[in-house]
């Protein structure tokens, strides 16, 4: 029976931080961010690995938390969404978000911001396709995704320290109608 | 408040006065957004909560015979259940529709209706309790579609509805449509159908219900509307509306998803109340398919009259809903299949009928753009079949037929401002229409299609006479503005749309408003995130409330700087001298000398729209403050050897009014493109029966997210966005909607596109590979070139309600509001020669 299961005690290393955890061995790392360690800014759409808005950072990749057992994380770096701005100041990636309004529900955004990041991590300079290839686990029912590739790119663009990479004035106004 | 970087002018620069409103900013939700703060309905957490499921009904229709509740209580960990009968009352969205129970008492009605509900002290414990409650059924004959529906009016699904199966039952003519059609030089009669679907939300419902030591319950919640579930708690719980209290939680999508009161809130409340403890329940993401109320699957006959030059001469459209097993916004839902279609081109005379019926699968409601996206289908295809026959092009034909700014159409419905012209034009110059349109190589093709849609809705879902929105302002000495209002975020933007009315009225930053929203016992009522309401209402109210209070605080500086109020501007973080704008002070000194004046100072608005001049039963549909327009042009890749298509280019332009947020129009804008591609060419909420000896269930053949495909990353076409601004004077600042219109052109333009790719007619969405193929075969072998539904369902509406258009000299009445509905043969179900029902 499930609720008989074993529990077991754990350090995790969250955001930097190494913490003591107790939990059903068979709980996942989604349950365990979100019951156990109180980060509940990694978000839940299916629990199944269909949609990629539990999304997190394990060692520097994207990993969907809901498929993963966090008693299989001993001594792994685990990143969330809580620990990408350093103090007040926000990752470009963030920043380029909340600009663009690349959030609207802001339900899938941490899985994508951290799915971004390991892309930039990566890649300085990605094309619109590299972006498209790296998000495509992530679903987003708001944006019809383009504010979202618009927004990786300005961040990439300032991790660069290009500072003209903001998007063009008609993905925000839409386009000019000449007659 | 950080403007967005670009500095840019608003679309179009109309309005310079504006210092705010127009321009693109981040929202005021962004940052709590892109750091993981924002609270949603599952984030919330309470001492000494426990954890609910639902057991749910594995079969479509079925009596209850039994519950053993037993074994489940024993568990480890469970602390209580509740039935049926602990909850006796019916509720429902709709005051016509109040048909279902927070747990059937006696009979279930689809897979996945709610029978028992139980709490344990872990989720785990609570999902083991509810997979050992036992329930014994008594199989009842099952219904899967409309005509099935018709065949079976015995036993009936409810003791409810307009007769057997039929929920409701529609039928209304303005102007006298056959005699009309003699005239017409070229009729075309089309069958239509539209799959049903679902919202897909990326966050699954979720509510925490907290008990209060003297007896009242609070509730946090994933809803759209707020309102409407405090009312429907304050029906089934029995208590006090003011000892509820609903706060929505900013929801994670909704698209109409979360519109409706659903069981599991209810179970929660009464849950809490019964334990004394707070109670958690999240739906799993096959709950949230079954629990659904998303499109309709509709079935359309439309019958249309043209001049030999493109003028439209009169319209009989005839729709079929499959409604699924309970009422929810249905009857609405029927409505809203016709209301709108005259709203775009000016149809001189038009019947419209219509059946909702029910099914044993689960119900359908309010998907964004609501009952329209399906006619709107039908009747955008039929235009482009109607310019080709007369041989006409059809963005031209379209230009023909608009609809006046500030007409009144045939139903009654008084349009305001009208940017359709310049939407077409955009997109017809953006896609170089008039140089690639049939002339591309077979396999490509552009469709075009435009659409309109509600401001918000005219009436509310109850009768009343009070305001649909409203706001209340609290300044102080700080310089700080509380704004206090119903409304909902649900992703759209709502928030700010109402805190950027307020700044730009009092001429503050938004980060000098701290926002309190949709908390049924500290924020004005606002009736809900739906209709595309919130902008018109809720922005025109804090608009007022920011209006009353400049004048308190005008007032008191007037006295101060003794300048005439008149001469006093708000802006900057000042107020000042217009004729002298040394002379003045800063904001916080301003609202100081006012509450010096006036003492604590706080100011309410509230917005109601006005009457509509429809006075017909049924004319409650379809009335907005204001229309929005788009046009879009798309541009598809079809490979007639394997039936895939691909969509390569949007070009979509919409008409706003007004922008409040530049930066949030466009992003429902490219949303609207997206979504209206998913249904066009993906998305489907398909049901299957399964076989006897697997209890014959009609099940969701999809109820996974990996297996309802919705476009990724890599399936969105290019997109070009053209933003309209065609002031409405009802909208604030004259905006208007801009949500759900741009979804509705796309599946019809998709449609269109084919066509012109490939010469051949897919008449349903979603279209599907073999749907083209079967078309093209068909069109080898020298057969219509064609693949859609069969006939219309048999089905005989009676006598219409008559109504005078306003061209005919009505007032807007029926002239025979008793005969209306009645068969010449009353009592006796027309045969039902038709099997054909939608293909697949």
């Amino acid at each position: 029976m499930m609720n008989d299961a074993t529990q077991v005690i754990q350090t995790l290393k969250v955001n930097g931080e190494e913490r003591r955890v107790m939990f059903p061995a068979h709980h996942t790392l989604l349950e365990v961010l979100r019951e156990e360690c109180g980060l509940t800014g990694t978000k839940h759409g299916c629990e199944l690995g269909e949609c990629g808005a539990c999304t997190v950072l394990v060692d520097g990749a994207p990993v969907l938390s809901c498929l993963v057992l966090a008693a299989d994380l001993e001594g792994a770096d685990i990143q969330t969404v809580e620990g990408m701005a350093e103090g007040q100041t926000l990752h470009p990636l963030q920043e380029s978000f909340a600009e663009l309004g690349a959030a609207q529900c802001g339900y899938c955004t941490p899985g994508m911001l951290l799915t971004a990041k390991a892309l930039l991590d990566e890649c300085e300079q990605p094309t619109d396709e590299d972006v498209a290839e790296a998000l495509a686990g992530n679903l987003c029912r708001c944006t019809g995704y383009a504010k979202i590739v618009e927004a990786v790119q300005w961040a990439a663009a300032k991790v660069r320290g290009d500072e003209d990479g903001a998007p063009a004035d008609e993905a925000v106004f839409g386009k000019e109608i000449r007659s | 408040m950080s403007d967005y970087s670009l500095e840019g002018q608003s679309p179009g620069g109309r309005r310079q006065d504006l210092k705010l409103i127009g321009k693109a900013y981040r929202r005021v939700d962004g940052p709590a957004k892109v750091t993981g703060q924002t609270v949603f309905a599952d984030d919330y957490t309470a001492p000494r909560m426990v954890f609910m499921k639902l057991k749910r009904s594995h079969l479509p229709h079925a009596r209850i015979v039994g519950i053993d509740v037993e074994k489940a209580l024993a568990m480890s960990g469970v602390v209580g259940v509740l039935t049926g009968r602990d909850m006796p009352d019916t509720f429902g969205i709709l005051p016509v529709s109040q048909d279902e129970h927070a747990l059937c008492p006696d009979v279930v009605r689809f897979v996945g209706d709610p029978v028992v509900a139980v709490a344990a002290l872990t989720e785990d414990e609570a999902e083991e309790a509810m997979r050992a409650i036992v329930v014994d059924y008594e199989p009842l004959p099952t219904i899967g579609s409309v005509q099935e529906a018709l065949n079976t009016p015995e036993p009936r699904l409810h003791e409810y509805g307009d007769e057997g199966n039929v929920h409701k039952r529609i039928t209304m003519e303005f102007g006298d449509v056959e005699a009309a059609l003699k005239d017409a030089d070229l009729i075309l009669e089309d069958d239509f159908f539209y799959e049903g679907n679902t919202h897909l939300p990326m966050e699954q419902h979720a509510t925490v219900a907290v008990p209060e030591p003297d007896g009242k319950v609070t509730l946090y919640s994933s809803t759209q509307t707020p309102h409407y579930l405090h009312k429907a708690l304050t029906k089934v719980l029995g208590l006090k509306a003011s000892h509820i209290r609903v706060i929505a939680a900013p929801n994670g999508g909704g698209f109409g998803g979360k519109s409706d009161p659903f069981n599991h809130e209810i179970c929660a409340a009464k849950m809490a109340l019964k334990l004394g403890r707070p109670v958690k329940i999240t739906l799993t993401r096959e709950e949230v398919f079954y629990c659904h109320r998303g499109r309709h699957p509709v079935q359309m006959h439309m019958k249309t009259g043209f001049t030999k030059d493109g003028r439209l001469v009169a319209q009989h459209l005839q729709t079929a809903l499959d409604g699924g097993a309970y009422g929810s916004y249905g009857v609405a839902s029927t409505y809203y299949t016709g209301a709108l279609q005259t709203v775009t081109y000016k149809l001189p005379k038009y019947r419209f009928d219509s059946i909702r019926c029910f099914t044993n699968k689960p119900p359908c409601g309010p998907k964004r753009g609501h009952g329209t996206p399906q006619p709107r289908f039908g009747w955008e295809v039929q235009l482009d079949k109607a310019a080709h026959a007369l041989g006409l092009d059809p963005a031209q034909l379209r230009l023909k037929n608009l609809v006046e700014p500030g007409e009144v159409t045939a139903n009654w419905l008084k349009v305001g401002s009208i940017g359709l012209r310049k939407c077409i034009e955009a997109v017809v110059e953006g896609s170089g229409w008039n140089e690639r349109y049939g002339k591309l190589p077979f396999g490509r093709g552009l469709g075009l299609a435009c659409s309109s849609y509600l401001t918000g809705a005219g009436l509310p879902i109850y009768w009343n006479h009070m305001p649909h929105s409203g706001a209340q302002l609290k300044l102080d000495r700080s310089g700080g503005v509380a704004l206090f209002c119903g409304e909902t975020e649900i992703g759209q933007g709502s928030d700010t749309v109402i805190a950027a009315c307020v700044a730009e009225v009092l001429g503050i930053g938004l980060d000098d408003i701290r926002l309190c929203v949709a908390d049924t016992d500290l924020t004005p009522v606002d009736l809900g995130s739906y209709s595309s309401r919130v902008t018109i209402m809720a922005g025109n109210a804090s608009i007022q409330a920011a209006e009353r209070a400049k004048e308190l605080i005008a007032e008191a500086v007037a006295q101060r700087l003794d300048v005439p109020k008149g001469r006093l501007v708000f802006a900057d973080h000042r107020v000042f001298d217009a004729g002298d704008p040394e002379t003045g002070m800063s904001w916080q000194e301003a609202v100081q000398c006012a509450e010096s004046l006036h003492g604590t100072l706080g100011t309410t608005g509230s917005y109601t729209p006005p009457r509509s001049p429809g006075r017909y039963r049924g004319a409650g549909v379809g009335p907005s403050p204001a229309y929005s327009y788009s046009a879009c042009v798309v541009e598809v890749e079809v490979d007639p050897d394997t039936g895939l298509m691909r969509v390569e280019h949007v070009w979509m332009a919409h008409d706003v009014g007004q922008c409040i947020n530049a930066a949030s129009v466009m992003g429902q804008i490219e949303g609207s493109i997206y979504m209206g591609l998913a249904e066009a060419v993906m998305e489907e909420s398909a049901f299957k029966r399964l076989p006897k000896n697997r209890s014959a269930a009609l099940v969701h053949k999809i109820p996974s997210m990996l297996d309802y495909k919705s476009p990724t990353f890599l399936d969105m076409p290019k997109m070009s966005s053209y933003v309209i601004e065609d002031p409405d004077p009802n909208g604030p600042f004259g905006a208007k909607e801009v949500g759900q219109g741009p979804l509705l052109p796309m599946p019809p333009a998709v449609a269109n596109a084919v066509f012109d790719a490939v010469g051949v007619r897919v008449d349903q969405v979603p279209i599907h590979p073999h749907m083209i193929l079967d078309a093209l075969a068909a069109k080898a072998k020298g057969r219509p070139p064609r693949f859609g539904p069969g006939a219309f369902p048999a089905f005989d509406f009676g006598t219409p309600l008559k109504v005078p258009t306003p061209d005919e000299g009505g007032d807007g009445k029926a002239t025979n509001p008793e005969e209306a509905g009645i068969r010449k043969d009353q009592g006796t179900m027309p045969e039902t020669s038709n099997t054909g029902g939608p293909r697949r």
